[in-house]
């Protein structure tokens, strides 16, 4: 069993491996990619683009720190470097190098988190990124994505690279429902409507946009009526979509894999209450560390599911 | 309660280094995940601190003032410490058999908040060193004799943090702490040799002014020499390169299945039946 599958949604891959196989694939178009890994490289993917590249690919060993400031150097000197670690260990060990080597001098260095969440299951909270949208998003001119699929994974790492200036993709680990089968467009900071509907809108990102749609198939047989967005980017945030939700549907609920603090709920609301303050619900990891177990065991635990969105989306369409 | 100093002999430390290998091999696998090679290489000196005489504590009293205290600064190698937990009293040895489930305080790496007689939550390499020296600070402050173990990986060894609090240890003269550096030759991603190469850790570390000693860390008389001679080091921190095997105990087995770093997995059940013929 797996969120998404009420939906008939197809298990896909990881967006971990789905990252993997693009970096390979887009390196010969972007020949100034080269990547900075701490000993991880087979467990974020960054393993492949290494073993068809390994004269553009560094591996600096356990020193997460050191690796960002070293990526630091590299984009100075004109590459495009890739750093991929664990999310909690590249944001959380490495904080102060990502801000003075990488956001305070603004340069082009691509930041990787894969782990995210607590859907790594077994390893335990020690490995979960709970905290990482978080500490990207509080770099001035970071790019923070977020992409719920091996299809938007893809695109993400490409634009990624496109992209000129710091940013950070964030990954799981597990294998993940396919959302886009038939393709998408993706552009960074345009959110996706994954499903229409007028009465709450469910922004997600990550692997809560599957759950939302469960959420969402639910709540219709009820007679409610849910939007879906897939918030893929949460900094720069799609304000124009979250205005627009706010004003047509009156009511949101904010899904994310992350804590409560400073991630996408935060961002929607801020840009909510800018323009179209409306009642908001929250479903999120909460405000605790997590445990070890089976993933889908600690989704239901920490209340990452369709039935904590359909009650989240029952409070705020009652209100 | 093991704080008595009589010393069991080197073979009922060997008989108990066998017991543990034989939890780690078989929790791991019931578990489905998790670093077995990376906890048989330090087996002999976890089994020599807790069963040796080396280290006073009361399992039924986790939190007595004066206990030594042993940190598992790489935490992926926990099976090994919670075996010698379990082994030594602190929980039953059928609950080790819970690694890694929902709702079992033994989780993929230590945590204190969760389980009685793990000293730090580790499981982001680098830190454990640094945490003992705060301990060992806090206990020369309160008039304690406590000492503080901290088992640290090869691999791991590239965390500048560590290098940090190896320079803050000599400056506080720290003779109370020992860092064992469990030198199994692999990291995650291949032999330590090929990913960052640190060695010789003995003349690096001793340059910061520590005392330091380099052994065959499963031969477990050379074990229980060194430590030993550690604890008759009271002026500076000792440190001992214990040069070891990842997965000792089981090598053939891993050899067969050709792969001697072999971390992070578990035995499949076939791999783990062998190897507990092997520990037999
Ligand atoms: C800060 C940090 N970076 C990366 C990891 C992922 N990781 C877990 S174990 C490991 C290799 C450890 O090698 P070593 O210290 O030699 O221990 P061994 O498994 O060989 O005993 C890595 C890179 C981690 N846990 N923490
Ligand atoms: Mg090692």
């Amino acid at each position: 069993m797996y969120f998404g599958e009420a939906s008939g949604l197809k298990l896909g891959k990881a967006t971990r491996d789905a990252f993997g196989e693009a970096l390979k694939s887009l390196g010969d178009k972007f020949p100034n990619v080269v990547t900075v890994d701490g000993d991880v490289g087979n467990s974020t993917r960054t393993e492949p683009f290494a073993k068809v590249f390994p004269e553009r690919a560094f591996n600096v060993g356990i020193a997460e720190s050191n690796m960002v400031s070293v990526a630091g150097g590299l984009a100075s000197a004109g590459k495009t470097p890739v750093v991929a670690s664990f999310a909690a260990f590249l944001l959380c060990n490495a904080y102060d190098q990502i801000r003075m080597s990488v956001a305070f001098p603004n340069l082009n260095v691509k930041l990787v988190g894969s782990h995210a969440g607590i859907s790594i299951g077994e390893d335990g909270p020690s490995q979960m990124g709970i905290e990482d949208v978080a500490l990207a998003s509080s770099f001035p001119g970071m790019v923070v994505m977020v992409p719920s699929d091996e299809i938007t994974t893809v695109k993400a790492t490409e634009a990624m690279l496109e992209h000129v200036g710091p940013t950070y993709l964030r990954l799981g680990r597990p294998a993940v429902p396919v959302i886009y089968e038939d393709g998408c467009d993706f552009e960074i900071g345009k959110a996706i409507q994954v499903r229409d509907g007028d009465d709450v809108t469910v922004i997600a990102n990550g692997i809560m946009v599957a759950t939302a749609l469960d959420a969402a198939k639910q709540l219709e047989a009820e007679g409610v009526s849910v939007r879906v967005l897939d918030m893929h980017t949460v900094k720069p945030i799609d304000d124009a979509a979250i205005a627009k939700a706010a004003r047509e549907t009156q009511a949101l609920v904010v899904a994310e894999e992350h804590g409560p603090a400073g991630g996408l709920g935060a961002a929607v609301a801020i840009s909510a209450s800018k323009s179209a303050p409306v009642p908001i619900a929250y479903v999120n990891s909460g405000d605790c560390y997590a445990e070890s177990g089976d993933p889908q065991g600690l989704l239901e635990k920490y209340g990452l599911t369709p039935s904590a969105i359909v009650d989240a989306a029952r409070s705020v369409t009652q209100r | 309660m093991s704080t008595d100093t009589t010393r069991p002999s080197i073979d009922d430390l060997q008989a108990k280094a066998k017991v543990i290998r034989q939890h780690i091999v078989r929790m791991t696998t019931e578990a489905g995940s998790g670093h077995p090679s990376s906890s048989l290489s330090a087996t002999e000196v976890v089994t020599a601190l807790y069963f040796g005489g080396y280290m006073q504590y009361d399992a039924n009293r986790p939190d007595w003032n004066a206990r030594d205290r042993f940190i598992m600064s790489k935490g992926h190698a926990c099976p090994v410490l919670y075996a010698a937990m379990a082994e030594a009293g602190y929980f039953p040895t059928e609950d080790l058999m819970t690694l890694r489930k929902l709702g079992s305080p033994l989780e993929g790496h230590p945590n204190l908040r969760r389980l009685d007689g793990i000293e730090a939550s580790t499981g982001s390499l680098g830190q454990g060193l640094s945490i003992g020296i705060g301990q060992a600070l806090a206990c020369r402050i309160d008039r304690l004799e406590s000492k503080v173990f901290v088992m640290i990986g090869d691999g791991e060894m590239g965390e500048g943090q560590v290098w940090e609090a190896i320079a803050t240890a000599a400056k506080y003269q720290l003779g109370s702490l020992t860092a064992i550096i469990d030198q199994n030759g692999f990291q995650q991603t291949g032999a330590t040799g090929d990913v960052l190469d640190l060695t010789p850790f003995q003349p690096k570390i001793e340059s910061f002014g520590w005392h330091v000693q380099t052994i065959n860390g499963n031969d477990m008389g050379e074990v229980v020499a060194a430590l030993d001679a550690a604890a008759a080091v009271t002026d500076r921190p000792t440190a001992i390169v214990s040069k070891t095997q990842k997965g000792f105990g089981i090598l053939p087995v891993l050899e067969e299945a050709g792969d001697l770093n072999f971390h992070g997995k578990p035995l499949p059940a076939d791999m783990c039946e062998k190897a507990l013929e092997l520990l037999s």
